[in-house]
């Protein structure tokens, strides 16, 4: 990390708790689906997917320690909720399958292209991460897609129902965009092309999908994202689901588990 | 993971092989006999395929059952490492279960209808699983000691005469004994750690030693039945024998970590070579088996849960056919 002096140190760590927050929290949600799953393929599909997430975290913590956090057990498994990063979207409920699948879209198609974003980013820790899994989320992306356009074209009930998913939660959605202090010095210094590039490519590759798939993405004027994330302003759900976390670890954080 | 398929021995159905064509009947036993594979296309008795059914599908409802009792702790997994074996190691149980409703289907049932049979609660799955997982240390106990159970009983079925169900079995021992390592070290982990840890795996070792023992279901009553079905190699060790050679395997181990079996008449005779203890209470095995345990109520509630909330996204991707409750027959 020679070539980072500090402001680029902070910049960084700012970009990956916010993504390894994410994945850890939406990996976990979409762990809840093991059992439950609409159909068994499913199931399994959304507990791989979590594996991987929760995988994908581990490996950003990892980079974190290296720029001077603790370990990834430790901040993964310590931290309240107003220390957390993750946009709002990945701290809901899992809801219906509904919800889940409109949900598992908008983040994994914005993830698809933020890690391909990255591929080229000057900080090769960062660069070498989205390059090793950038084929896993091309996966998930094309799971959610897939399954956006089956049930969007599928009935009338499972269009009404994915519609009205994409119509609550797409300003949660745009909150993963949600642009964090340091967005200049990422850009200056080729980490990251910052949150405002990747929205834009993102509305550029869901809005054709979502019509495809015979949705309508709201009206520009109803567009209001939800922000607040990134800077530790969480839902009511976030807590509950960290204290579940770590029950068990915080009976004795310091015990080899 | 999963238990002896249980037989009942008062149950009449499908008990007669009466009416079979005896010609057929005895080809049919030579290769069995030879040591060939009954594939889905070949003739076989309806005695045989009705058991046959009846086992795998078993088999299959206690894979997804299963699941929930040790997915209640994979959001409470402590630390990654943990947290990743656990998630994959249940999804693999819902693989397993995947897997074998393929392979009954190859006898002539529908995954939807034995879907259907298990919420309607007329189809039956291992008992073990009417138990609760109280402590994170009662998922290392389930990982490794219920895992290990399934591994003995999985491992002679395999040995069996119909291919399909051989097939899916081998592949799921395989998955099974990592399992079982990923159990055992998560148990040597807790018995060799804090008191706390400790205390953790001793209780919970406590708490599901009598469901251990139940595992393997009752001692078999010898009938006509049970002999008919291990000729033709559907059954392929007694229940007893099954936990016999569990008790040996394990028993060594579970005391060479300093843990305690809540069973004072444990003890190998070195005479007859055989494992003596107080038998369970088996007539617990039968009140649950039959309804009454402590989590049968809320497991089916949570799998018919899934199957409702789950319907309109069948039926958007399959059509009408996709809606298959039928009449509780």
């Amino acid at each position: 990390m020679d070539f980072f002096n500090e402001s680029h140190v902070r910049a960084a760590k700012e970009l990956l708790y916010k993504m390894a927050d994410d994945q850890l929290i939406i990996g976990h949600r979409n762990s809840e689906w093991t059992g439950l799953g609409p159909i068994l393929e499913e199931d399994i599909a959304f507990s791989s997917m979590a594996q991987d997430k929760i995988g994908q975290s581990e490996h950003l913590y990892a980079l974190l320690h290296e720029l001077g956090e603790s370990d990834p057990d430790t901040v993964a498994f310590t931290r309240n909720a107003h220390q957390f990063h993750c946009c709002q979207l990945v701290e809901y409920p899992i809801g219906e399958y509904d919800f889940s699948l409109m949900r598992h879209f908008f983040f994994d198609m914005a993830e698809l292209i933020r890690f391909d974003m990255l591929r080229n980013s000057s900080y090769e820790g960062l660069a070498n991460i989205a390059k090793k899994y950038k084929g896993e989320i091309k996966y998930h992306s094309m799971h959610a897609n897939t399954w956006v356009q089956q049930l969007g074209k599928g009935n009338e009930e499972s269009n009404g129902r994915l519609q009205l998913q994409l119509d609550t939660y797409w300003n949660h959605a745009l909150g993963i965009f949600e642009p964090g202090p340091h967005e200049n010095i990422l850009i200056d210094a080729g980490i990251f092309e910052g949150e405002a590039a990747l929205q834009k490519n993102w509305l550029e590759a869901v809005i054709p999908l979502l019509e495809k798939a015979d949705l309508q993405v709201p009206d520009t004027s109803k567009w209001s994202p939800v922000y607040g994330g990134r800077t530790g302003i969480h839902t009511a759900y976030l807590q509950p689901l960290l204290d579940e976390m770590t029950e068990v670890y915080s009976i004795d954080p310091s015990a080899d588990w | 993971m999963y238990g002896n398929a249980y037989i009942d021995p008062n149950d009449q159905r499908g008990k007669t092989i009466e009416g079979e064509d005896p010609v057929l009947l005895a080809e049919f036993e030579a290769r069995i006999l030879a040591g060939e594979k009954i594939e889905p296309q070949d003739w076989m008795p309806q005695l045989y395929r009705k058991q046959l059914i009846r086992m795998i599908e078993q088999h299959a409802h206690s894979e997804i059952i299963g699941a929930l009792p040790e997915g209640t702790w994979i959001t409470r997994a402590p630390g990654f490492r943990r947290k990743l074996a656990l998630m994959a190691k249940v999804q693999d149980e819902v693989g397993h279960a995947q897997l074998l409703y393929s392979a009954a289907e190859t006898l002539g049932k529908s995954r939807e209808a034995m879907i259907n049979d298990l919420i309607t609660g007329k189809s039956k799955y291992s008992n073990v699983f009417n138990y609760p997982a109280i402590t994170w240390a009662d998922s290392a106990i389930i990982a490794w000691l219920i895992d290990a159970g399934a591994i003995v009983n999985q491992l002679a079925n395999s040995k069996g005469s119909y291919g399909p169900y051989c097939r899916a079995l081998e592949r799921i021992c395989y998955e099974e004994s990592f399992h079982l390592k990923y159990g055992h070290d998560n148990v040597v982990h807790l018995a060799t750690g804090t008191p706390k840890q400790r205390e953790m795996v001793q209780d919970a070792l406590t708490r599901w030693w009598p469901a251990i023992m139940h595992f393997f279901g009752p001692p078999d009553t010898i009938s006509v039945h049970t002999e008919v079905l291990m000729k033709w190699k559907v059954k392929m060790m007694s229940n007893d024998d099954m936990r016999q050679q569990y008790l040996d395997m394990y028993v060594p181990k579970i005391w060479d970590l300093g843990l305690v079996l809540p069973d004072p008449n444990l003890h190998k005779n070195e005479e007859t070579g055989k494992w003596e203890y107080t038998e369970p209470d088996w007539e617990e095995f039968k009140r649950v088996i039959n309804g009454d345990g402590p989590c049968n109520a809320e497991r089916l509630a949570v799998r018919r849960m899934a199957e409702e909330k789950g319907r309109w996204v069948r039926r958007a991707i399959l059509g009408e056919k996709a809606n298959y409750t039928v009449p509780f027959a």
